[in-house]
């Protein structure tokens, strides 16, 4: 049934129009996210499908061959006599600087949260090398880390006679990881300043006042009102220590041995060194599957123990 | 809506990246040939660059671009390239490199872009032939010699071996000597530093010891020429202290050392005004005297866009006439040019029986460093087989024989 109602003649005249405001605010919204759509897109998933393409096929870049080989190079990853030693090395390393970088940032913040004079210069000084950059930095203690190097020589002056750093076994990925502890300890410890900054004070003068100790006071009171953060620098710290490369690469190609050579090193090694492109991509899916899996966990787990998210 | 939207978006990307990727070899017109090479020294580009000027000269349509890539990457620089569309037209290709690049096909033939091909050494162009045919022009031939501080062995009241009393077992013990008196080091093989194992031929040959048997297939590390080598090597380093130990670093043309193992074009990082100097073949070994040399040659790839007049090009860059004026930095591979005259011309530094001795002698007799089709995989395996040697009472048998362990599935391959 159709009602025809009287209306004044120009209502009657014009169709209702196509961009409504629901319609230009969509496309207001699709404008503004084109750019960073189209660059995810190109720069993110599909090299990230690319990447699963090539870890199927067997690509010599030299012989300009490029066959399709199915889960050869999956099982090739299965029998490879280096890839568990390079997984260990990956989880020493990465163990080793997210809890020696948490800990020591941590360590910082409460030492630099306090109303001393001075704070403000340390600060600064454990904060400067995070804007260095990191070849540089990297280089330097290269040269300070040798075995008639700086380090070795400072220690000679109260007698000791300092190991070769970098060229053995039980030394060299301990090296890696102290340095570059101490080139990113100082962006973890400006967000705990950050975060301990944000703890209210009435918190700490009523837990005194019922007589609470230092340590009771920081683990029921600034732990868990800074697990956001904690959360945040560790899922940082953890994806950041799986893609280590140029330390490794300038301090200690892999070696001795392979007992520095951990996953995106041997990935570089075996797609841009080997010319093992197809081998190198599977490579790429394992650590982007073990990164995937273990922020999924952090996530799944902050439940338990971060503030906010009980 | 929403779903029209990414899908046109999705094309217009795709679309785009397709349009950017594919290269197609150009037909007429004016043309930029890109080589790669690992020198910025700036006489070696005045000198590239004078070359490719007089070649536009009677080409007005090609330009030459010299593109210099750091040492440390070059190979795998020059890979991604190809990787990533954007392969070089002409190469420099190092002697470690050579076998892949020659076996893989990626080269185009240059028998007919070289003048006087008979001319070559065929010590010089064994490395770079494939049935017959020349994929590479070795136009860097360099023998390692070693380069002396005679200022630093007066200072030691040591005097430098000469004929047949210049073998490994005085080099070593002038070496250590002179160490010891003058807080300096003794010998350092240049470019090792316990990584490039490959330089330590010029070491081990001496006692006929070699990586791999001829054809490629057999383990040499565990043989015992190689074991007494390295069982001497490994003294040398840490008993004698003849070799500065791993991770010390001493540089040879900075007065650090008292010799070095290195190439006769580090000539010219000796200074003037610096200390006295001589350059002597290598040592003679228990197997008597031998020579070694580097290479590095040029190539041009199938997947540049412009591999005809590349071709043209690389005829002119190796010419007769332009190889003479190379040999000021690179020792030809041309026999014609292997004498004391020509390269006196090139290597001012240089005395004539040094040039004798060590270039034209070496050369003829020299046997290029080890290299292998999948070299930096083996390179590395061997590399990590080796590190534990590296230390005072290493077991070298072992260690030798781990090495073998290690390389022998990848020379099957």
């Amino acid at each position: 049934m159709t009602v025809v109602l009287d209306r004044p003649s120009s209502e009657v005249r014009s169709a209702p129009s196509f961009w409504t405001t629901r319609r230009r605010d969509q496309l207001t919204a699709y404008v503004f996210i084109t750019p960073a759509l189209l660059g995810a897109v190109a720069f993110v998933f599909l090299p990230l499908v690319l990447v699963v393409w090539y870890s199927l096929h067997e690509w010599n870049v030299l012989a300009d061959t490029f066959n399709f080989v199915g889960a050869e190079n999956y099982r090739k990853l299965a029998d490879d006599p280096n890839f568990p030693a390079v997984l260990r090395a990956t989880a020493f390393f990465s163990i080793g600087l997210v809890v020696l970088n948490l800990a020591l940032a941590l360590l910082l913040a409460v030492l630099l949260n306090q109303k001393l004079r001075g704070t403000t210069f340390f600060r600064v000084l454990f904060f400067s090398p995070v804007v260095v950059s990191l070849l540089a930095w990297t280089i330097v203690w290269g040269f300070l880390l040798q075995d008639n190097g700086g380090l070795n020589g400072l220690l000679e002056t109260v007698g000791i006679d300092g190991p070769n750093w970098l060229r053995s076994g039980g030394t060299a990925m301990v090296s890696v990881v102290v340095v570059q502890v101490f080139k990113n300890v100082g962006l973890n410890m400006v967000l705990f300043l950050a975060a301990l900054q944000g703890v209210p004070q009435e918190l700490y003068e009523a837990a005194r006042t019922d007589g609470a100790g230092p340590w009771t006071i920081f683990r029921r009171i600034t732990l868990p009102l800074i697990s956001p953060t904690i959360l945040l620098t560790s899922i940082i710290t953890v994806v950041g220590s799986l893609q280590v490369f140029a330390q490794i690469s300038v301090l200690t190609q892999g070696g001795p041995g392979t007992s520095t050579t951990v996953l995106v090193y041997y990935l570089y090694q075996q797609a841009f060194q080997f010319h093992a492109f197809g081998y190198g991509a599977t490579l790429s899916v394992v650590l982007f599957l073990i990164v995937l899996a273990l922020t999924v966990l952090q996530w799944q787990m902050r439940k338990r123990w971060v503030f906010h998210e009980h | 809506m929403r779903k029209a939207v990414s899908i046109a978006a999705t094309v217009a990307l795709l679309g785009a990246l397709t349009a950017c990727g594919g290269g197609e070899a150009e037909s007429g017109g004016p043309v930029t040939l890109r080589m790669t090479t690992w020198s910025a020294n700036p006489d070696h580009v005045k000198l590239f660059d004078a070359i490719a000027a007089e070649y536009k000269a009677t080409h007005p349509d090609v330009s030459v671009k010299f593109d210099a890539l750091p040492f440390e990457n070059y190979t795998t620089t020059v890979t991604t390239q190809i990787a990533g569309g954007n392969a070089p037209d002409i190469a420099w290709i190092l002697e470690g490199a050579a076998p892949d690049f020659v076996a893989s096909g990626a080269l185009t033939p240059l028998d007919d872009s070289i003048e006087g091909a008979a001319d070559l050494a065929p010590t010089a162009t064994a490395l770079w032939k494939q049935d017959g045919k020349l994929m590479g022009y070795p136009f860097s031939t360099s023998p390692f010699g070693v380069f002396v501080n005679t200022d630093l062995l007066k200072k030691a009241g040591q005097t430098l071996p000469t004929g047949d009393k210049w073998t490994w077992e005085k080099a070593t013990e002038v070496a250590a000597a002179t160490a010891a008196k003058t807080g300096k080091q003794g010998l350092v093989v240049r470019d090792f530093d316990y990584k490039d194992w490959t330089n330590l031929a010029t070491v081990f040959r001496g006692w006929g010891a070699e990586a791999w048997s001829a054809d490629g297939k057999t383990c040499g590390f565990d043989q015992p020429p190689m074991v007494d080598a390295m069982t001497f090597l490994h003294k040398a380093i840490f008993t004698d202290k003849a070799l500065p130990a791993p991770g010390v670093a001493a540089d040879f043309f900075a007065g650090e050392s008292a010799m070095t193992i290195a190439q006769i074009s580090r000539a010219s990082l000796l200074k003037e005004d610096g200390f006295g100097w001589a350059l002597v073949p290598l040592p003679a070994g228990p197997s008597g005297s031998y020579a070694v040399i580097g290479q590095g040659g040029i190539g041009v790839l199938k997947k540049g866009k412009n591999a005809a007049a590349a071709q043209e090009f690389v005829k002119f860059f190796t010419s007769p006439a332009n190889s003479e004026k190379l040999a000021q930095f690179f020792p030809p591979p041309r026999k014609s040019q292997l004498n004391v005259d020509t390269l006196a011309k090139a290597n001012p530094l240089l005395k004539p029986e040094q040039l004798q001795n060590v270039v034209i002698d070496g050369i003829e007799k020299g046997v290029v460093k080890p290299s292998h089709a999948g070299s930096a995989e083996i390179n590395q395996a061997v590399r990590s087989g080796l590190d534990p040697l590296w230390k005072p009472g290493a077991d070298v048998t072992g260690v030798l024989k781990g090495v073998c362990t290690a390389i022998n599935p990848l020379l099957a391959k």
